[in-house]
């Protein structure tokens, strides 16, 4: 076109075509802007409905339902013989203690099946609550306490509404005498929703009401040092040797390729090998976090690397030649300009992989994290599980009380990724160098 | 219309055609034409080259370069781009070992040491020939550890007084000092384009070199930047040699007792600067200083 134009020598005639084109120009321009529009919205509706649904289910997991009862802490039934041994103490029946006062707060249940019911109002865990108190103050026998207790998860879900109370008994699992009995102790002013303690305070459990994910968060927190400890040093050890001292030839393309590779590998494949290597060969324990970072570090090394390098190459060769005209040597070319330069490149690779690794559950599910551990770890070599694998655990459990903390683990999770990963955002930005 | 026949006819040269006996002026000097011309032998040289080769895989770049460097003079390198100037200043003190493909032959002596022999270490060479490249290339770190950081990795100085003293000479040597006295922790890329570049000679001078090889020193330099760097080399051949690369003829002639002329790999005429300039022996030379191409 602007050929024709130019041949005909008109400069007239070029403005008129560039005008007249100018329209279905800009057209374009708005079309490919509404598109990338529509891409952008379209990601953070889902994104959205994600997070809108996941909080809306799990947000009522950060309370729970606590009921107050008095209890008398009876010597005949803990301590028979007045010896006060902590051993004697310790396997006491505390769960008696509880049910003998729920029958005094409710004198007119008769029958065993009410009786039944009406203990189920309590968690059991009241009972190791009470246990606790009397081991540490062993004056307390024979007083009356007064106590919080929590309460049982179908009572909870009864006090947060997820129980309709207008559908048929059988229907329900709460039933018509002990919304009686919750709706007296409400009047009583002696059950309330408080702040969720448990939930992050204890390890998992059977029991809804006193599973919390502190043994999980322990896990991932013992299987991400592990792997931090292991794939940073080695895959920057490993990046600096590739990109400043390898020589190029075949075999060097050959771990190139092989790297990459690696990091498409299926991460259960690596959970195998972790099975196959680490626990069968050289006989390292299940379910430890020790066995889960050795795994994770081999699914975070290539992304380690492959940042690594790609922050090492970003490091102008000027700086390199600099270094070298005057007599330094390669290593402290190295070790004086070339990492420091690199490091928040490197850094920010390594908090995407420990992210990455944070938010992996199936190599983990291969070397028997996925087990039902209600301690929580205190080190490395200690059966955990991680949270991910919590999160799996829950959302496979049939009772409602998990629904909510299933939502509210990944809430936690989710939070510690999105730290991660604007810790990352934030270093680079920081350190941004333009050259 | 003639002058714009040579210019495109230097830039065929450039792009690499190795037959040149077909094109324009250079037509006439074929390959047996081109040993050199003039004095390549110096008395008592600090270095001295012999039959240098140099090969970046199957490029020969550089064709049986001989030539003898001596003791405080300035060597001035010109020639038109791509003839090698950068590849033979790169020999002297080995920098091309960073560069896989590339291959030297022939001998080059620093004061009748084999630089390339298997013996010396690059390390104690580069401090010896040290290199002024053509960008400044200050280091992200402060004026004082641009300048200190060579002194700290050789061990020239066994405390921190001794350090600063190396460091406050230095700056003083590159002209500098009174410039930057106050900011000295102020980091080094913050300086102009021309204080960066004595910056990255006084880091240079910090580790005691005996050669400076300079490559395009000024080339991203002002006119009064570019004039404070050639008083500077004026002073500095008093304690060093100094070979620089340049595509100004002015300042060859300003700066260099001896100028090399090069030309696609070969180096055609050395001899006394102001010989080769007001009376060139060799065709290509006159032809590339008298302005007709290059
Ligand atoms: N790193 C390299 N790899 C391959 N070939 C190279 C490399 N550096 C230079 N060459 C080649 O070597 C020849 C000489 O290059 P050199 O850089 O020495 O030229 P020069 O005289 O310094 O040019 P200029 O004046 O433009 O800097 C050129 O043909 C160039 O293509
Ligand atoms: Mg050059």
């Amino acid at each position: 076109m602007s050929n024709t134009a130019s041949k005909s020598g008109n400069k007239a005639r070029t403005i008129d075509i560039v005008y007249a084109g100018l329209r279905k120009r800009k057209a374009a321009e708005r079309r490919f802007q509404l598109y990338g529009k529509l891409a952008i919205g379209l990601g953070l509706l889902f994104l959205s409905l994600l997070f809108g649904s996941i909080v809306a289910n799990g947000y009522t997991a950060f309370v729970q339902t606590y009921m107050q009862i008095e209890v008398y802490i009876d010597p005949d039934r803990i301590d028979p013989e007045g010896k006060r041994e902590v051993k004697e103490l310790s396997r006491a029946d505390y769960g008696g203690l509880v049910k003998a006062t729920l029958r005094d707060m409710f004198p007119e249940v008769q029958s065993r099946r009410e009786k039944r019911q009406l203990y189920r109002l309590v968690s059991t865990g009241a009972s190791y609550q009470i246990r606790e108190q009397v081991l540490q103050n062993p004056d307390l026998i024979g007083q009356k306490i007064s106590l919080w207790v929590p309460a049982d998860d179908e009572i909870d879900m009864l006090m947060k509404g997820h129980i309709d109370r207008k559908s048929a008994e059988e229907d329900r699992r709460v039933k018509d005498n002990q919304i009686a009995w919750v709706d007296r102790l409400l009047s009583e002013g002696r059950i309330e929703k408080r702040f969720n303690t448990i939930f992050f305070t204890a390890g998992d459990s059977r029991d809804p009401e006193l599973a919390g994910i502190w043994g999980a968060a322990s896990g991932s927190f013992f299987t991400l040092i592990v792997t931090l400890l292991l794939s940073f040093p080695i895959g920057v050890a490993a990046a600096v040797y590739l990109e400043e001292f390898a020589p190029r030839n075949k075999f060097t393309d050959l771990i190139e390729v092989n790297i990459n590779n690696l990091a498409a590998v299926p991460s259960i494949v690596f959970g195998l090998l972790g099975l196959a290597v680490f626990i069968n060969f050289f006989g390292m324990p299940r379910s430890a976090p020790i066995v889960g970072g050795l795994v994770l570090t081999l699914m975070t090394l290539p992304t380690i690397i492959i940042a690594s390098r790609a922050a090492l190459k970003s490091v102008p060769p000027s700086i390199r030649e600099a270094a070298l005209g005057i007599g330094a040597s390669p290593m402290q070319t190295v070790i004086y300009h070339v990492l420091p330069l690199a490091m928040p490149g490197m850094l920010t690779g390594t908090i995407i992989g420990m992210a990455q690794a944070l938010g992996e559950s199936a190599p983990l599910l291969m070397i028997g994290m996925v087990a039902f551990i209600v301690d929580i770890p205190q080190g490395a070599f200690d059966p955990s599980t991680v949270l991910p694998v919590q999160i799996y655990l829950w959302a496979d459990s049939p009772e409602r009380a998990f629904v909510e903390r299933t939502s509210a683990a990944i809430m936690v999770l989710l939070g510690f990724l999105i730290t991660m990963n604007a810790l990352a955002v934030m270093l680079r930005k920081r350190f941004e160098r333009r050259w | 219309m003639e002058t714009i026949d040579e210019s495109e006819v230097s830039e065929i040269n450039d792009a690499g055609v190795t037959d040149p006996v077909k094109v324009g002026h250079t037509a006439m000097v074929d390959r047996d034409n081109r040993t050199t011309i003039g004095e390549i032998l110096v008395d008592n040289p600090r270095m001295s080259c012999r039959d240098v080769n140099v090969y970046y895989g199957d490029n020969h770049a550089i064709h049986d370069v001989s030539l003898d460097i001596g003791r405080n003079e300035v060597i001035a390198m010109i020639g038109p781009s791509g003839c090698g100037k950068s590849t033979f200043l790169r020999c002297l003190n080995r920098m091309n070992d960073t560069i896989d493909i590339c291959k030297v032959t022939g001998t080059i002596t620093l004061d009748d040491e084999d630089i390339n022999s298997k013996k010396i270490d690059v390390v104690p060479l580069r401090a010896q020939v040290s290199m002024v490249f053509q960008k400044p290339n200050p280091f992200p770190k402060s004026i004082y550890e641009n300048v200190a950081f060579g002194p700290r990795i050789h061990g020239l100085a066994n405390n921190k007084t001794e350090l600063d003293e190396i460091v406050v000479t230095s700056l003083k040597k590159a002209g500098l000092w009174d410039e930057v006295k106050d900011r000295m922790d102020q980091p080094g890329t913050g300086l102009s384009g021309g204080q960066q570049q004595r910056l990255c000679i006084a880091r240079t001078i910090a580790v005691g070199p005996e050669v400076i090889l300079m490559d395009e020193p000024c080339s991203a330099l002002d006119p009064i930047a570019t004039a404070k760097i050639e008083d500077l080399i004026d002073e500095l051949r008093q304690q060093y040699t100094i070979c620089i690369v340049t595509h100004s003829m002015q300042q060859a002639a300003r700066v260099s007792q001896r100028t090399a002329y090069f030309h696609l790999g070969d180096l055609i005429e050395v001899g006394d600067t102001n010989t080769i300039f007001t009376n060139p022996r060799h065709k290509l030379t006159e032809d590339y200083i008298t302005g007709r191409f290059g």
